[in-house]
């Protein structure tokens, strides 16, 4: 046993912390993700993150927990973006992107501002790149709410999600209200973000989201199937991810452990990688105009990723 | 404010504006908004890895920012149904940088003020040494802009018309990218991993509001990049205050500015 895991692993309270915590990020952020690849979103996915800093930022500044300055920020920004994103795809990524800019911008300030005050200098390395290590036990029990109002959210959603995540135009004939649907799914993403970024980081929280869903809508078509694979798949990678970095304490150089961050997502790339060797199942002739805005009805099961 | 090391600042700045503008001008057309976010930002995990080497950032800079640019265009442009599947993997490329720059910065112990001027921007300490490798990357990528201006043209924004032509969209795109990339190596010093984004998305998509001729809007989009800069530098000189926020925040302006000049002109605008 203890070729694989260094002595004390499960002793530390940090280490079960952080377990847990990975826990609960790795199940919201993988279901989430799987709708979030389906949409087309994984830009606004990682921009929530990013933006997410900035709360992450300004709660430094104030001086409260992290996690309520990542998800304050997620939520504003997941309205704004909803409020000047225009429907179509291509403008929708520009209005992203300037959402983004800006709020980097603003990051950049509390960041700088914060310095000022504190004089401590490695604030901004943990809002960006995080450390689960460090998550105080304390909050535990609201980043696990969180993770279950989203998931809650998303479950309840989930039929009218994909309905119009794979035809927008037939989910409204239905007279379904697309936006309403898509603000309250980027609501969902803006919660289990944050929670991915007190984990990992705000930059890195995209590598749990998208990896693990990117690799179970390749393995499966079944959208129920590609939220289970792909939880799964988070969860493994998150433990590895953590034990393996409680083992880099022994590595070189010595006495200074590798981030989480980093071999979580090299798992994740691993993982979609192997995704790739799979022999690929076509299961219905493929429309040459199923891009953007015109998808036949009979695309009604998962684009390909 | 003209003096002296300020006056690499202002050189080195408008340098980099004139390629954002115009490499800016490209992306929003062609709709790879994340990957110019991707690949200034991967990058960033390149100069943290060369400066654990000890040797110059640039170099870091550009072995990943070209890796990044080959990784979303090697297995992100193949096959139909691309949209989705191209944005998963530039953000798979883009993590993968970020972890291993996550790596270097924690192995290399360096204060986290290095790391912050390499995301955020540190205009104004620009040597004299580091103008000249800025104002020749810059001219090479006005060039390889300029040779390939109708393929680029053709393939954003007509990509049917193209491939009928027998000009390969996979190739353009993969041509754009690995040119924005040497771009973004010699901005990332300048004014930072996360803002370099702002600086191409926020003045191009400001021009292609306002008006719909791609000449003018190119012309445009270089225009409001240097104007942004410009102010940001002006401002953040006064105020002490990082120019990234700057940066930023008039790139937003110019954007919702454009946004309110084609919603209340109207046609009137948009066809001028």
């Amino acid at each position: 046993m203890h070729y694989l895991f260094e002595p004390g692993l499960l002793s530390s309270g940090p280490v079960r912390t952080a377990l847990i915590v990975g826990t609960v990020v790795a199940i919201t952020s993988g279901v989430i993700g799987v709708f979030t690849v389906l949409r087309g979103q994984s830009f606004a996915g990682h921009s929530l993150a990013d933006v997410a800093t900035t709360g992450g930022a300004g709660a430094f500044l104030v001086g409260i927990n992290q996690f309520w300055g990542f998800l304050a920020a997620g939520i504003a920004a997941a309205a704004l973006m909803e409020a000047i994103g225009v429907q179509r795809r291509r403008g929708r990524d520009v209005a992203t992107g300037v959402v983004l800019g800006a709020a980097l911008g603003a990051a950049a300030l509390f960041l700088y501002l914060g310095t000022l005050h504190t004089a401590t200098t490695g604030a901004s390395f943990t809002v960006l790149f995080g450390s689960i290590f460090v998550v105080s036990p304390d909050t535990v029990p609201a980043l696990a709410a969180s993770g279950v109002i989203a998931l809650l959210v998303t479950a309840v959603l989930s039929r009218t999600l994909l309905l119009t995540s794979v035809s927008p135009d037939l989910a409204r004939a239905r007279g379904v209200n697309v936006r309403l649907v898509g603000i309250a799914y980027l609501g969902a993403l803006a919660v289990s973000v944050s929670l991915a970024a007190v984990a990992i980081g705000a930059v890195l929280s995209t590598a749990l989201l998208i990896g693990p869903s990117a690799t179970a809508l390749r393995v499966t078509k079944s959208p129920a199937r590609a939220m289970a694979v792909s939880a799964l798949t988070g969860l493994a990678v998150t433990w590895l991810g953590i034990v393996l970095a409680y083992d880099s304490y022994y590595w070189p150089p010595r006495g200074h452990g590798w981030p989480v961050s980093f071999f979580v997502v090299v798992l994740v790339l691993a993982a979609y990688l192997l995704s790739y060797a799979r022999p690929r199942r076509r299961l219905a002739p493929r429309s040459p105009h199923e891009e953007e805005g015109c998808e036949p009805v009979s695309a009604l099961v998962a684009p390909e990723v | 404010m003209f003096t002296g090391l300020m006056l690499n600042t202002w050189v080195a700045a408008s340098v980099v504006a004139v390629i954002a503008g115009m490499t800016g001008f490209f992306a929003v057309l062609r709709g790879s908004t994340f990957a110019a976010h991707a690949i200034p930002n991967g990058a960033f995990a390149g100069a943290a890895g060369a400066s654990l080497l000890g040797i110059n950032v640039i170099w870091g800079l550009a072995v990943f920012a070209v890796g990044g640019a080959l990784g979303i265009g090697a297995l992100g442009t193949e096959g139909r149904g691309r949209k989705a599947r191209h944005d998963v993997v530039t953000a798979l490329t883009l993590v993968v940088m970020l972890g291993l720059g996550a790596l270097f910065v924690s192995v290399s112990s360096q204060y986290a003020e290095k790391t912050y001027s390499l995301l955020f921007g540190e205009v104004f300490g620009v040597s004299r040494g580091e103008v000249l490798p800025i104002l020749g990357l810059g001219v090479a990528a006005g060039l390889a802009i300029g040779v390939a201006f109708r393929p680029l043209m053709l393939t954003g924004a007509v990509p049917e018309v193209a491939e009928a032509r027998g000009v390969s969209t996979r190739r353009a795109e993969l041509y754009f990218l690995i040119v924005m990339a040497l771009a973004t190596s010699m901005t990332v010093p300048v004014v930072g991993a996360l803002l370099m984004f702002s600086l191409m998305i926020g003045p191009a998509a400001a021009a292609r509001s306002v008006t719909a001729r791609p000449g003018t809007a190119l012309a445009l989009s270089v225009l409001i990049a240097l104007a942004t800069v410009w102010l940001s530098i002006a401002l953040s000189y006064e105020t002490n205050w990082p120019l990234g926020f700057f940066v930023g925040t008039i790139g937003a302006f110019f954007y919702l500015t454009g946004l309110g000049a084609r919603t209340f002109g109207g046609d009137r605008i948009r066809s001028a």
